[in-house]
C-alpha cells in the first residue's frame, strides 16, 4: 500500500519557497496583514485582554459585593481549588462526558459521513441538510427540548419506552446521577454528531478513488479497504474532528445548566466556574477556576497535536 | 502591483480607517442613548403585567414629574440577584428602582449599593406593614428598602382527602398528621424537593417552626458564623424531609419538584396536601376556565395555615415577596423614592394582589373588598404572614442557601443523624473560604 505518499507531499513544498521573497510576495503579505490585521487586533482585545484580566483577578481574594476586602493572596485560590474534592469530582464528570460523547460521536459521525458520501447525487443535498439540522439548533433550545421530553411531568419518553426494562412511568430521569448524565450526553451527541460527520466527510472526499479501486481489484474486503486505505488516508481529518469536539465537549455548559443545574453530582467544570464567579460573585476564586479550565483545554490541544503528530496547518480541516 | 498603491498616504489612510473602525465599535457598544432627566427605570421581576400597570398609573398621577419605565429581570430569583448585584457593583446609574427578593437585601446593603431610605419616606411607607415584611426590608436595624408585596406558603388541601383522614382542618395540623393521611390513602404530598431555593425555604420553615434558627449570629463576619442546623430543630426538620423522601410520600417527581410541579401533582388524582404560594389559586381557576381542569377539583380545594412541626407550637411559614430598593449610583434618588411611595400605596397593593396574585405587605390593603372576593383565602394569607419567619438575613445568604440545597437533596437521602452535621460542616468550610461550593 502506498498511502504515505499522499499525506507527506504538501508541507515540504511550502517550506522551500520561503527563501526568496519577491516584491510580489512581499506586497501580498502586506495585503494579507491589511485584510486580517483589524480582525487580529480585535481578537486580541476580546480574547487576550480578558484572559490576562482573569489571571490577574485569580491572584486576589475578591468578592464583588465586598469590594473593600480585596486582598492579594498569590496562588492561594489555586491551592483552594486544586485541594478541593468538588473540583476533582467535576473534573472527573467533565472528562467522562468528553470521552464518552466524543467516542460515540466519532463512530456515529463516521457512519453518517459514509452514508452522505455514498448517497446518489440527487439525494445528497437533501441528506446533508437533514443530517445538519440538529447542529443548526441553538444548544439551549435543544437542551430544553430534551429536558421536557424526559421530564417526569411533561415528558413522553417514559410512556413511549415503558416496554424497556428499567423504564416506567415513575422514572425520574433527573433525580439521580447516571440517568441525568445519560440524557445530558445523549442530547450532546444528538446535537454535535453532524459537526463531526461533516468534518469526516471532508476527509473522506480527499481519499483518492484510485487507491480504493486498486485495493478492490487486489481483492481487499470492505473492512480491509476501510482499515488499510480509507482511515489511514483521512487521519488528519479525524484528528481535527476529535480535537475540535474534545475541546468543545470539555467546555460543556448549556445542557447541564438547563437539565440539572449541577444537581446530584452532575456539575461540570464550566458550571463550577460560572457558579463561583457569577452566582457566588467570588471573582478571585472563579477566575482561578476559569484559568485552570483554560489550562486543561491547552493541555488537550497539546496532547492532540503533539501526541498524534498531525500537522493541522497542512490538513484541510478548517471549521 | 497596480492594484495596491504602496505609498505612505495610503498606509496612513488604512491605519486611520482601522482605528476609526475600532473606536466607533467601542463607542457604539458602550453608550446607549441618554435618557431624559425625569425618566426612572424600574427593574421588575416577571409577573402578569401588574408592575408595569402600576408604573403607568404612577407616572400619570405624577403629572409629568417623573416617568417610570420598566425593565424585565430574569425569571428565577437567583438570576435576578445575579443581574442586580453585577450591575450595582459596576456602578450602573440606570438602577433607579429595583424589585428585590428579601433574602438578598443584606448582601446589597452591606457594601453600600443601596441609596439610604429618607426618614420621612421610611415613616410613611412602613405604616401598617406586616412585621415579617418589615424585618425583610431591614439590615442592621435600618430600613434599607421599602416593602412592596409579601409572599407566604399556606397549606392547600383536598377536602375529600382531609375528610377521609378525619382531620379537622379548622384547627392547626402538624406535618405528621398530613404525612400519615397521605400515606394511609396512598396519595402524594405537594412539597418542593428540587435542589433549588425552594429547599432552603422548606428547611428554614421546618427549623423555625420548632424554635430553631439556621443562622444564629446573622451579623457576624463570614468566618465566625454559627449555624443551628445540628440542633434538635435541625434533626426534626431532617426527619420530616427524609421520611417524605424515603417513603415516597412526595411522589416520583419529588427530587426535581418545584412549586409549579407540586401544583400540577396536587391538581391530579393523587393530590392530597400541598405547601405552596397563593399563585396556586388564580392558576387553578384559570385552568378550570380554560377547560383543562374539572371544576370539581377547584371546589375540592381548601386552605389552612402551614403545618406545624411540633404539636402545640406555632408554625413559622415561609416568607417571601418583593421589596423596592434604589441604587446608590442612581441620578434620581429623590424622584425614585417619590415614585416608590406611589407604587406601594395600599390601593395599588390590593390591585396587584387581585390582578397578579401577589399578596400585599400592608395590612390596610387586605380590607379592600376586591381582595376577599378574588382570594377567599386572603385572611389565612394574612395570618400566615403574621407568623412567617424570614430566611437568614446575611450578606452570605447565597453560600448558606446553596450549601443547604446541595446537602439536603435529594430528599430520600436526608438522614436525621448525618445530614444536619454534614451540611453545617460544609457550609462553615465554604464560608471560611476553605471549600468550593
Amino acid at each position: 500500500m502506498s498511502h504515505d505518499a499522499a499525506t507527506d507531499q504538501k508541507p515540504g513544498q511550502h517550506r522551500k519557497q520561503k527563501k526568496y521573497v519577491s516584491d510580489r510576495a512581499r506586497a501580498e503579505k502586506r495585503l494579507g496583514w491589511y485584510l486580517a490585521g483589524p480582525a487580529f487586533v480585535i481578537m486580541l482585545m476580546v480574547t487576550l485582554y480578558p484572559i490576562l484580566q482573569a489571571f490577574f483577578d485569580s491572584l486576589y481574594a475578591f468578592r464583588l459585593t465586598a469590594p473593600d476586602e480585596r486582598e492579594f493572596i498569590w496562588f492561594g485560590n489555586y491551592i483552594t481549588v486544586l485541594s478541593d474534592s468538588v473540583w476533582w469530582r467535576d473534573f472527573g464528570v467533565t472528562v467522562l462526558i468528553t470521552i464518552i460523547t466524543v467516542a460515540v460521536e466519532l463512530v456515529l459521525g463516521f457512519a453518517l459521513a459514509l452514508v452522505m458520501n455514498k448517497a446518489i447525487k440527487s439525494l445528497r443535498g437533501l441528506l446533508r441538510t437533514a443530517i445538519l439540522v440538529p447542529y443548526g439548533i441553538i444548544t439551549v433550545v435543544s437542551a430544553y427540548a430534551w429536558f421536557y421530553a424526559f421530564d417526569i411531568n411533561s415528558g413522553y419518553i417514559n410512556s413511549w419506552f415503558g416496554w424497556l426494562p428499567g423504564i416506567d412511568q415513575e422514572l425520574n430521569w433527573f433525580a439521580e446521577f447516571w440517568p441525568s448524565l445519560f440524557v445530558i450526553m445523549a442530547s450532546e451527541i444528538w446535537k454535535t454528531t453532524p459537526f463531526i460527520s461533516l468534518l469526516l466527510l471532508a476527509g473522506l472526499a480527499q481519499v483518492p478513488g484510485e487507491l480504493t479501486e486498486a485495493a478492490e481489484v487486489d481483492g481487499a474486503t470492505w473492512w480491509e479497504r476501510m482499515r488499510r486505505v480509507i482511515i489511514p488516508n483521512m487521519k488528519a481529518a479525524i484528528m481535527v474532528a476529535v480535537l475540535f469536539r474534545a475541546l468543545d465537549a470539555f467546555r460543556i455548559f448549556d445542557n447541564v445548566f438547563i437539565m440539572t443545574n449541577g444537581a446530584h453530582g452532575t456539575e461540570v467544570l464550566s458550571l463550577l466556574a460560572y457558579r463561583t464567579s457569577i452566582t457566588r460573585l467570588e471573582i478571585g476564586l472563579g477566575s482561578a477556576i476559569s484559568v485552570l479550565l483554560f489550562i486543561c483545554v491547552l493541555i488537550i490541544s497539546f496532547i492532540a497535536v503533539k501526541g498524534f503528530k498531525v500537522d493541522l496547518a497542512g490538513s484541510q480541516g478548517g471549521k | 502591483m497596480p492594484t495596491m498603491p504602496a505609498g505612505k498616504p495610503a498606509r496612513k489612510r488604512i491605519t486611520g480607517a482601522i482605528f476609526t473602525m475600532i473606536a466607533s465599535s467601542l463607542v457604539l457598544s458602550g453608550c446607549g442613548p441618554a435618557q431624559a432627566d425625569n425618566t426612572l427605570t424600574w427593574y421588575i421581576n416577571p409577573d402578569n403585567g401588574g408592575q408595569a400597570a402600576i408604573a403607568e398609573k404612577c407616572s400619570a398621577e405624577s403629572g409629568g414629574e417623573y416617568r417610570i419605565e420598566t425593565s424585565l429581570l430574569p425569571t428565577d430569583a437567583a438570576a435576578q440577584r445575579e443581574q442586580l448585584a453585577r450591575r450595582l457593583a459596576a456602578g450602573d446609574a440606570s438602577l433607579d428602582i429595583m424589585s428585590i427578593d428579601p433574602p438578598f437585601i443584606p448582601e446589597l446593603a452591606e457594601p453600600g449599593f443601596l441609596a439610604p431610605v429618607p426618614e420621612d419616606v421610611a415613616e410613611r411607607t412602613t405604616k401598617n406593614v406586616l412585621e415579617g415584611a418589615l424585618a425583610g426590608a431591614t439590615w442592621k436595624d435600618e430600613l434599607v428598602t421599602v416593602p412592596f408585596w409579601a409572599n407566604t406558603q399556606i397549606l392547600w388541601y383536598r377536602k375529600s382527602v382531609a375528610e377521609a383522614a378525619g382531620l379537622d382542618m379548622s384547627n392547626p395540623v402538624t406535618w405528621k398528621q398530613v404525612m400519615d393521611a397521605a400515606k394511609e390513602q396512598d396519595k402524594y404530598l405537594g412539597v418542593q424537593g428540587a435542589q433549588a431555593e425552594s429547599m432552603t425555604v422548606w428547611v428554614n420553615s421546618l427549623i423555625e417552626s420548632s424554635g430553631g434558627e439556621i443562622l444564629e449570629n446573622p451579623e457576624a463576619p463570614a468566618d465566625e458564623m454559627k449555624l443551628g442546623l445540628t440542633s434538635d430543630a435541625g434533626r426534626t426538620a431532617a426527619e420530616i424531609i427524609g421520611t417524605i423522601g424515603d417513603e415516597g410520600l412526595g411522589g416520583p417527581g419529588l427530587a426535581t419538584s418545584t412549586e409549579n410541579d407540586s401544583m400540577i401533582q396536587f391538581q391530579g388524582d393523587k393530590g392530597s396536601f400541598m405547601v405552596n404560594y397563593p399563585f396556586v389559586w388564580p392558576a387553578t381557576k384559570a385552568a378550570v376556565e380554560a377547560g383543562t381542569l374539572e371544576k370539581s377539583v377547584l371546589d375540592d380545594i381548601g386552605w389552612a395555615l402551614y403545618p406545624r412541626t411540633l404539636d402545640g407550637e406555632d408554625t413559622a411559614p415561609p416568607l417571601g415577596g418583593i421589596n423596592l430598593g434604589v441604587g446608590a449610583e442612581s441620578d434620581n434618588v429623590e424622584l425614585a423614592y417619590k415614585a416608590i411611595e406611589c407604587i406601594v400605596q395600599p390601593e395599588n397593593q390590593a390591585t396587584y394582589f387581585v390582578t397578579n396574585g401577589n399578596p400585599p405587605s400592608n395590612t390596610e390593603a387586605y380590607e379592600d373588598p376586591r381582595v376577599e372576593e378574588q382570594f377567599p383565602m386572603a385572611p389565612t394569607i394574612r395570618d400566615s404572614l403574621e407568623l412567617a419567619a424570614p430566611r437568614p438575613q446575611t450578606p452570605y445568604y447565597n453560600e448558606i442557601s446553596t450549601g443547604i440545597q446541595q446537602t439536603w437533596t435529594p430528599p430520600d437521602e436526608v438522614e436525621a443523624d448525618t445530614t444536619p452535621a454534614e451540611s453545617e460542616d460544609f457550609i462553615i468550610a465554604v464560608l471560611r473560604g476553605e471549600k468550593l461550593l
